[in-house]
């Protein structure tokens, strides 16, 4: 029988993150993971380190995006050195751009809301037409303003989720693909799990296996509503640098390409994609910017989110035994950072944050 | 070196030219494909590193074989066959796509 201190179920985002950060501690750890066959959030994401519009009406969600927002400069350097990687991380600050004065009247509604619950932590600005077009160049009839954060940026996702696991092993960690749980039980303070790889235990478990959580949380007794949430996706071919900073649905990476997200779809396990959806977001980004007609597109892909009823993250833990943890969130590029720090020390020490008690998943449950 | 072996398969000579040069070839091929035949194995620098790179997977997945074809630039030479007259050029670096 396979041991160690303790095991993460997922290697994708949120587990990597976690078991990165583990293994910094000290702790002997097994990650493992269900495969290139699992849905992976984590290879089709948008790559935003995003702040705005995070927890506008839960204070403790945009205080924990804002420190890891705030935690990502260190946290892209220690990779750097450790890996070799460079994880393109930039935060000149993020603009989401209104299409209508409805949409910037509410965006504007949004954003105060947010400044209020933070006593003065969160910088933003609203900026009309005029003070827009002295930022963006090209704008297109349509746009009538936006918001400005200073804490917003972005990063290169594919280079994060290879630095997490690079930087994992090259710290010792251990890991085990094509190893998909399939059953967990606890008895005399050790968790079991039964594998496609064989039995494996540990006294500590946590569960960060974004689509693969509600039914391995469900095990331990835990109802963890995650279900997927579709999002698509466009690339265009590489282009010579014209925007400095990200928007909410355009942003040009380090390499040049140009991306151009993304939809919000319910339609369950299928991450394909549809031209109807693919058209609006193409459109609504020529809207900004008339320009990007002329751009070549040369990818388009559909992904699924790890999404709670509410849309905010899930930190809990089960009711059976005192070692397991679950961790699932929709912003997982952008909450990297503070996974792998804060959270994982917490989940070393026994415990979940203090910062974070409102996000179990017992607000889902009518009592 | 790369030979023809399937002469038979390809249609009436068409000449195109790539970076200036007239080269002749048969229609029904790509473009990626006739510029293999002609030795000109590096047609584009990548915008990334800059290095001098040619077409490699020859049938759409790698991007390698990006050209100008008459004058709009990024084309997958493999997925484009040739025609008489067209100008070809190497793809050096990004498009322009800005403002
Ligand atoms: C279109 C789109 C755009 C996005 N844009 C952004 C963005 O701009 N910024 C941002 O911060 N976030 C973004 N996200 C969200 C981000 O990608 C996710 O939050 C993150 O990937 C979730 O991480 P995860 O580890 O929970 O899930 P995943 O990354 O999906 O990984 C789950 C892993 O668990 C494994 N697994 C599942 N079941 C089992 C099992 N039974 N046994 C073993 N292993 C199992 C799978 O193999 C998989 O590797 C976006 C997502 C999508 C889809
Ligand atoms: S050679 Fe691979 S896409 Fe053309």
């Amino acid at each position: 029988m396979q041991t160690a201190d303790a095991i993460i179920i997922g290697g994708g985002m949120v587990g990597a993150a976690i078991a990165y950060g583990l293994r910094s501690r000290g702790l002997d750890t097994l990650m493992l993971d269900e495969g290139d066959v699992a849905f992976r959030a984590a290879r089709g994401n948008f790559g935003l380190v995003w702040v705005q519009s995070k927890g506008i009406d839960c204070p403790e969600y945009a205080a924990w995006t804002r420190r890891s927002a705030d935690l990502w400069p260190d946290f892209a350097a220690e990779m750097a050195d450790l890996t070799g990687i460079d994880l393109q991380h930039e935060r000149p600050g993020g603009l989401h751009v209104c299409l209508s004065e409805d949409e910037f009247e509410t965006r504007r509604g949004q954003m105060m809301r947010l400044h209020n619950h933070a006593a003065g932590a969160f910088p933003f600005e609203m900026l009309d037409r005029q003070a827009l077009a002295s930022r963006l160049k090209g704008l297109g009839p349509d746009v009538v303003g936006g918001s400005f954060s200073p804490l917003d940026g972005h990063a290169n996702p594919l280079h994060l989720w290879r630095a997490l696991h690079t930087g994992y092993q090259a710290r010792g960690g251990r890991t085990r693909t094509e190893a998909r749980v399939t059953d967990i039980t606890w008895r005399h303070g050790t968790y079991r799990l039964a594998t496609t790889a064989g039995p494996i235990e540990a006294p500590k478990v946590v569960i960060a296996a974004g689509l693969g959580t509600k039914p391995l949380a469900a095990m331990l007794g835990l109802a963890a509503p995650i279900n997927p949430l579709r999002g698509q996706i466009l690339v265009t071919e590489r282009a010579e640098p014209f925007l400095d900073l990200p928007l909410t649905w355009v942003r040009q990476t380090g390499e040049g390409s140009i991306m151009m997200g993304d939809s919000h779809e319910d339609v369950g396990f299928d991450d394909g994609t549809r031209w109807d959806v693919l058209a609006g977001i193409a459109d609504r980004a020529r809207r900004i910017f008339p320009f990007l007609e002329g751009a070549r597109i040369v990818r388009a892909w559909g992904a699924l989110r790890p999404y709670s009823p509410d849309g905010l993250p899930v930190y809990d833990r089960p009711p059976e035994g005192d070692g397991a943890f679950v961790a699932s969130v929709h912003s997982g590029v952008t909450l990297a950072a503070i996974h792998a720090g804060p959270l994982a020390a917490a989940i070393a020490d026994g415990q979940l944050p203090d910062d974070v008690s409102v996000l179990k998943a017992a607000r889902f449950h009518v009592h | 070196m790369f030979i023809d072996i399937d002469d038979a398969a390809k249609g009436p000579d068409v000449t195109f030219h790539f970076e200036g040069r007239p080269i002749t070839t048969r229609a029904g091929i790509s473009v990626a494909a006739a510029l293999l035949a002609a030795g000109e194995t590096a047609t584009r620098d990548t915008p990334v590193s800059g290095q001098a790179r040619g077409a490699y997977c020859l049938m759409g997945a790698c991007f390698e074989c990006l050209v100008e074809i008459d004058g709009v630039p990024n084309q997958q030479g493999c997925m484009v066959n040739v025609r008489d007259g067209m100008v070809v050029r190497r793809q050096r670096g990004a498009a322009v796509v800005g403002p």
